[in-house]
């Protein structure tokens, strides 16, 4: 129990160490702010002036799928801050301390849900501002917000181990690019799924991203009777799916990345 | 008196590369160990081996008297690390890098809050306290950083190259801050590639080339290991050499090597200072005017040089010092 408790101790010191780096370097929050509101409003424009769906206005339909996008490649802060610290012998340094191992993975994480709620909240007014609604209750509400930010913390954990196994920050820039682009294009979150050809269509349904932005859309109550869910056990149970692949990632990432820590040695 | 430091055949393979062959290493308690060697000799290996950054392909370690390899933990909580780089986050002030290192060391929060203003005190960077890192300069980064590792006030401390890239004045400066701190009976195991650092902060000197040891002793031992000390003259007029080569034969212990070019005459001597006065007042009565005289003694460079067959990697800076 005293472990669990200074691990967490441990954990609260390194997130707020990284939030008090966020603070001092306002261009990353800058960037971290203006680049949903960019992604919303191209989006809302530029797709939204060419894209006609049945029963639902474009852009409420866009907005679960920016949320999803944006809070999945939220998570390449976390690796990119790892790889740094890393660089930095800052890492070195926390090894020599006598705080427990997973600390620095646990306070990095964590710190890295506040940079997405701030992005989250920055999207959901910029939505508000093109037209999108919440149209089902405040609690479901809240627990679409939830998973998109618990979905996230999860991708975060894979991005710290890709961060731990790379010698730059720019390399984990361009392998979550790599990465994360295809998982969130093959999926439903810009547009419906129904003409994908079959193999697309078949990996989109079993993504997880896609089955996050059609659990937060049926959350926030953005869907059309006209645009049914597709058949697919995930897409028709999308909260559940999405919880599984929460605990599957952390289940395995969290001790993975875990013991890279322990075992990376920085040059 | 206990070692406690103390590294029996240590050995760590990178593929193909032998970083560590077999080092043996001790320090006593409250004496300062010098780790000397060139660029690549296993220096920041070692530290990372005994500081439990590494684990070793052999050997065995133990530090305060905990096994390295079986309790890394307790190890931790015993020693302070300063590194190569400094390891401190630029974007913290100088308060916060330290006082973050308390809390992980769970000293509390009012306990790492006094220790940090205490330690910026001690290092002078309390002027800078509330200033970002990212402004310090290389010198004031570098005192933060050991100031990181006495936190919690470790009995054994190391230190990998903790002047490497500093300018003269503040290679100086952090020279002061050491022998401070192990006048108060610190264990310090310090790596260098700085002779001169080295010959000034420790008391015993272990010269490691390609991860073994090659020599080790005081630096007085190391110097006599190469030869003793010689008496320098240099004369106003070169049609004085061979007369003043004659009078130094009388006080040498061996031959008398002159350089024309430089009118310069070198004797090798035993006795220190009173021969130098002596061969001084010979020169006089002869009526030869000097104009400079010294007592030489070798120089850790010339160990070196001597026991590996190549210099150490000098900087254009170390060479002129």
């Amino acid at each position: 129990m005293t472990a669990v408790v200074d691990t967490l101790s441990d954990g609260a010191v390194v997130a707020k160490r990284n939030l008090i780096k966020i603070k001092r370097v306002p261009e990353l929050l800058v960037f971290t702010t203006i680049q949903p509101i960019m992604f919303i409003l191209l989006f809302a424009y530029v797709f939204g002036s060419a894209i006609d769906l049945d029963g639902i206005d474009y852009r409420e339909f866009l907005i679960a799928g920016i949320f999803a996008q944006t809070v999945v490649f939220g998570a390449t802060f976390t690796g990119a801050g790892i790889a740094d610290d890393m660089q930095k012998g800052i890492i070195d340094r926390f090894r020599s301390l006598p705080m427990s191992r997973s600390s620095v993975l646990i306070g990095r994480t964590s710190s890295d849900i506040a940079l997405n709620a701030l992005s989250i909240t920055v999207m959901s007014l910029t939505g508000l501002l093109v037209g999108w609604r919440i149209r089902e209750s405040f609690l479901e509400a809240v627990a679409g917000f939830a998973l998109l930010l618990l979905f996230a913390y999860a991708i975060s954990w894979i991005m710290a181990y890709v961060g731990l196994l790379v010698p730059t920050p720019e390399v984990v820039q361009n392998a979550s690019f790599v990465l994360l682009f295809p998982a969130t294009f093959i999926a439903n979150t810009f547009v419906p799924t129904d003409n994908f050809p079959s193999v697309l269509r078949t990996i989109a349904d079993w993504n997880p991203v896609s089955t996050l932005t059609q659990a937060t859309r049926e959350l926030f109550g953005n869907t059309s009777p006209a645009l049914p869910a597709p058949e697919a056990w995930p897409m028709q149970n999308p909260v559940v799916y999405t919880l599984l692949w929460v605990a599957g990632i952390l289940l395995v990432f969290v001790p993975l990345a875990t013991w890279q820590y322990k075992r990376a040695a920085s040059t | 008196m206990t070692d406690v430091i103390s590294a029996r055949g240590l050995v760590k393979r990178y593929g193909d590369v032998t970083a560590l062959d077999g080092l043996d290493l001790t320090v006593p308690e409250g004496t300062v160990l010098g780790l000397l060697g060139p660029n690549g000799a296993g220096k920041t290996t070692a530290v990372r081996v005994l500081t439990t950054l590494l684990t070793a392909d052999a050997g065995s370690a133990h530090v305060a008297g905990i096994d390295v390899f079986a309790d890394p933990r307790g190890v931790r909580e015993r020693i302070g690390l300063s590194g190569q780089y400094a390891a401190v986050d630029e974007y913290l002030t100088g308060f916060e890098n330290l006082d973050m290192i308390g809390r992980l060391y769970r000293l509390g929060r009012r306990r790492s809050r006094e220790r940090a203003r205490e330690l910026l005190d001690r290092f002078s960077l309390s002027d800078a306290a509330d200033r970002p890192v990212k402004t310090y300069s290389g010198g004031m980064r570098r005192r933060l950083d050991l100031a990181g590792a006495l936190v919690a006030s470790p009995s054994v401390l190391f230190l990998d190259e903790p002047t490497t890239g500093l300018d003269p004045r503040s290679r100086t400066d952090m020279w002061e801050v050491i022998r401070e701190l192990v006048s108060g009976g610190t264990t310090l195991l310090l790596t260098t590639q700085y002779l001169e650092e080295a010959d000034r902060l420790a008391d015993e000197i272990v010269v490691i080339d390609r991860g073994r040891v090659i020599a080790q002793g005081t630096a007085d031992q190391l110097k006599a290991e190469v030869g003793g000390e010689r008496v320098e003259v240099v004369v106003q007029e070169a049609a004085d050499l061979a007369r003043a080569r004659n009078v130094l034969l009388a006080v040498a212990t061996g031959e008398v090597v002159v350089e024309d070019h430089v009118r310069r005459l070198t004797a090798p001597v035993t006795g220190g200072g009173k021969v130098l006065v002596e061969a001084l007042g010979r020169l006089d009565a002869a009526g030869i005017a000097v104009l400079d005289v010294g007592l030489r003694r070798p120089t850790l460079d010339d160990v070196f040089l001597t026991l590996t067959g190549h210099g150490a990697e000098d900087t254009p800076e170390e060479a002129a010092a």
